[in-house]
This record gives structure tokens, sequence and C-alpha cells, in this order.
């Protein structure tokens, strides 16, 4: 596995959102431009998974796309994309709280 | 405290064969602490966790404070920590008992209360010079920094005196590190490690050496998070490239680290076996009240023999488990070697556990398996248990060599 998301990008629309399944798993948001603003994860207390999640952010009107990645290890994989992506940037996305973090140099 | 009576009973098959009878019964103070961490387990941990994901295995900052408030106020926080380092003055009998009741929760075989009973921490510390006590020590007992333990490598974690092929050469004044760990806890949110590394390659167990390493080293990385059954806790992969670390900061004496790592495997075995036995308690307890409530073709499962076998098959393990703990406990309180007693109940209690887990979910049918309930995070976790602080068969290789009274390899 990846230490990535490297799941393809997926237009964030009522259509796609409808078509993921009940599943425990991670995401990411990403504006038009392809910038990752968001990452969550989808655990037992989401009614639906993934997919009530992604409801949620289609919701909020702020985001044009997203990916998905299904895990049963969905609090530890949530933690490492937090950590990837502020190896990666500097910062986490503006869509996440500040919060204590591991860190992390995946080379 | 402790009330433990043990007696040496000769005999079996090989003539230095030994078996232990004991007599155990808590004291009365003892039975008022399990029964005061009992009630701090259903009353404050069943209700917080109720609320959380699942798979958590931390709460809120907020949350915890307030839990070791209770747990500073019951006299009760810092076990593990010798009390002329500010611990309380409780026995290992006692703290085991503990470690059975404060383990009977969702989160409570890795997480167990969440911490709130703080702990001994890197107990390797407490063998460190007066320097290092004072950079390393007393900031961790303080809560200002945390370590991490750094031995398992790829290369295998069961056989540390062969498999360590990290290395460390000396340079001058320091010595520098070279090599790979993984599976390391809390590593990536440390502020220091305990590191073993070979400084001689000529010499097996006796060419370990144990070093205190800065989580800010140039060289030290944390390199990737290692998934596992577990979602809420994640083990992690460590590579030292040219880590230059003082000699200051060597742990103990060079060639000596091995012993260290050792004295901890065999210590921690306890308290390891203990949350086995805890988690087994409470499975035990929760497949008894299901079965008397839930009814099928017209009486409650409990009235049936298939079920009513499965739970005194659970009452066999969790009996069988609870000595073997409480025998470990009583000769190390005792100050006596416990090495084979540990490795015992360290086997006992983390199978059998997990064959009471596993029949406890047979007996929930359908629901065993959802996050409903806990059983299905224990049997993830309980599976990994026959692997950590060494694995059953090498708590077969320690009970092997004490029957025959010589070390195998």
């Amino acid at each position: 596995m990846s230490v990535r998301l490297e799941k393809p990008w997926r237009d964030l629309t009522a259509a796609n959102v409808a078509e993921l399944a009940a599943e425990l798993g991670v995401y990411q948001l990403a504006d038009a431009a392809g910038a990752v603003r968001r990452i969550g994860y989808a655990g037992a207390r989401s009614l639906f998974g993934l997919r009530s999640e992604l409801q949620s952010a289609l919701a909020e009107n702020r985001y044009a796309r997203f990916r998905t990645e299904v895990t049963s290890a969905y609090l530890s994989r949530f933690e490492e994309l937090l950590m990837v992506h502020l190896a990666d940037n500097g910062e986490l996305p503006d869509g996440n709280a500040e919060r204590r973090l591991g860190r992390l140099s995946p080379g | 405290m402790a009330s433990c009576r043990t007696e040496t009973l000769s005999g079996g098959s090989a003539g230095s064969a030994r078996a232990s009878g004991m007599d155990f019964e808590p004291t009365p103070e003892q039975a008022l602490i399990v029964d005061q961490v009992r009630r701090f387990v259903r009353e404050e941990i069943w209700p917080l966790e109720a609320r959380l994901d699942p798979d958590a295995s931390q709460v809120e900052p907020a949350d915890h404070a307030r839990l070791v408030s209770l747990t500073r106020a019951m006299g009760l926080y810092g076990l593990g920590i010798p009390p002329e380092f500010g611990g309380p003055d409780v026995d290992i009998v006692t703290q085991t008992l503990i470690a059975i009741e404060t383990a009977q929760h969702r989160a409570g075989l890795y997480s167990p209360c969440f911490g709130a009973f703080g702990g001994a921490g890197l107990a390797q510390l407490y063998e460190a010079n007066e320097d290092q006590k004072q950079r390393y020590l007393m900031p961790m007992l303080r809560g200002e920094k945390h370590g991490f333990f750094a031995l398992t490598e790829p290369s295998g974690g069961s056989d540390p005196a062969r498999a360590i092929q990290t290395r460390a050469r000396k340079v001058g004044e320091d010595w520098v590190i070279t090599g790979s760990k993984i599976f390391i806890s809390g590593a990536d949110k440390a502020d220091f490690g305990i590191v073993f590394a070979r400084t001689d390659e000529s010499k097996g167990r006796g060419g370990i050496t144990c070093f205190i390493v800065d989580a800010g080293t140039p060289g030290f990385h944390v390199r990737r998070v290692v998934h596992t059954l577990r979602s809420g806790h994640y083990g992690t992969e460590l590579q030292f490239e040219d880590a230059r670390v003082p000699a200051a900061n060597v742990l103990g004496e060079v060639g000596k680290g091995f012993a260290i790592a050792n004295d901890r495997l065999t210590r921690q075995r306890i308290p390891y076996a203990a949350g086995c036995l805890g988690v087994a308690i409470r499975a035990q307890e929760m497949a008894i009240a299901y079965a008397k409530e839930r009814v099928t073709f017209g009486a409650p499962l409990s009235t049936r023999q298939a079920i009513q076998w499965m739970v005194v098959d659970n009452e066999i393990d969790i009996r069988t488990a609870w000595w073997a703990v409480m025998a470990a406990a009583c000769k190390a309180e005792r100050g006596q070697p416990f090495r084979t007693e540990a490795a015992l109940a360290k086997l006992l209690a983390s199978e059998g556990a997990g064959r009471v887990v596993d029949r406890a979910i047979q007996i929930h049918g359908g629901y065993g398996v959802t996050k409903d309930f806990p059983l299905e995070r224990w049997w993830r976790e309980l599976r990994i248990r026959r692997i950590g602080e060494g694995p059953s068969e090498v708590q077969r290789i320690v009970v092997a060599r004490s029957l025959f009274d010589q070390a195998l390899y």
C-alpha cells in the first residue's frame, strides 16, 4: 500500500457520491485546482460510511473533487495521510483542525 | 499488601522439573482496591467510551485530565513507578489485580482506561545514570517527555541477540547508528527513544548496546506507519542513517544491552497477560448475560448444552490463565526468579483469551462480529497478543529451557 492516497479523483457530484458503498475508509476532498483541502475518514459511527461522509461534504458546497480508499484501519490511515500531507506541504489542509501529529519522513 | 503463599512441589518426569501449587487470597485492602477500580471502569470509562469511535484508543485531553484527577484522588496514579520516584506504593500482585480490571472495556487491551492510571513509562531508565535520569527519566515522569522502545527489526524480533542488524560504531567520542527498526509504537510523537544496536560483530548477545536517541537527531527518520489489525493505534518503521549519538547516551554498559532488553521483556509479560485475562473475563460476562437473554426455538440459549459447554470451556481457560498470572506476580513480588512463570502466564492468557472471545462471538451470533459490541475488536487485538512481547513459540522455548535446566541454544 502506498503511503500516499493515489486513487483517481472524481467530481464531487450527487450521482458519484450515490455510487459509493457504505464502507469504512478514508477520503480526500480537493478544490477545482486539485489542491487537497480536507482529509477525513468514515468510521463505524458514520451511518452509511463513506457515502454519508461525502454526502455531508457535498452539502457544504466547498469542494470540487474527492477520492476514497476503503480500509478497516481507518483511524491509523487517517492519521498517516495527515502526517504525509504535513510532511509534503508544511501544513495541514485548511479543512482540518490543528491536532498533535507525529513526525513522518516518507521519503 | 500482597497475600500469596506458594508451595514448591517436586516431581515431573524430568528430575529438575518443578511445579508450583498456590493458594491466593486477596487481602481486604486488595479487595477494596479492586472494587474501587472496577467501579471506575464501569462508571467512568464505559459511558465515555460509548461516545467514541469503536476503534478509538484515545480520549479528548479534557476527558483524560478528568480521569487522571480521579485516579490521583484514588491514590493509584503512576502505577509501576517506584515510590522513590513518586509512584504509589502498590505491590506487583495488587498491580496485576488492577491490570485485570482496567482492561475490561472496549479499548482496554491496549489502552487500559485510556492511560488514566499513568504508568512506569520506559522502566529501563530507572537504571540510568544520574545525568540520564535528569535529562530523560524525570521529564518523562513529569509528562514533559515521551519515549519509545526500539528493539524489533525487519530481520526479526523474537531472537534479538541474533536478529539485530542495526549497527553502532564508535567515531571519536560519539556512536554512529545505522539500520532500521519496525513495529515501534509512539516513535513519531516521542521526544527520545531507547534503541538497541550491535556494537560488536564477534559477540552474540554480548555485542548489543542500548542507546538513548533524541528524536531530533539528524539521520533519525520515522519512515512509515505500519497498519495492522488495530486501527486506533499503529506501529512505525524507523531508519537510522548515520545518526550520531553522544557516548553519554549509552544506557548501561557497552555490550550489556541484551540484558536490559531481556529484563524488560520478562517483566512486561505479567501485565500483558493480565490485560488478556481482563478482556476474557469481560467477554465471559457478556456471553453469559447474552445466553440468558437470547431465546431461540422457544428457550434461552443458556439452556442449550452446546452453549453451556462453550461457557464452561471459557471458564477453564480463564481460571487456568488466572492462576498462571497470579503465580508469576507472586514470585515477582517475592523477588524470586519468575521468567518461566511469566512465560507460562503470557502463553496461557493470550491464547486462552483468544479462545474465550472467539466463543463469546459464536454465542452472540451475528451481533458478535459487529462494531456494536467490543468482541470483534478484542478478537482482532488478541490475535496480535499471541505475537507481541514474544510469540507463543518463544514462551514455549523459555519454559522448555527451564524444564531441561539449560540453555537450548
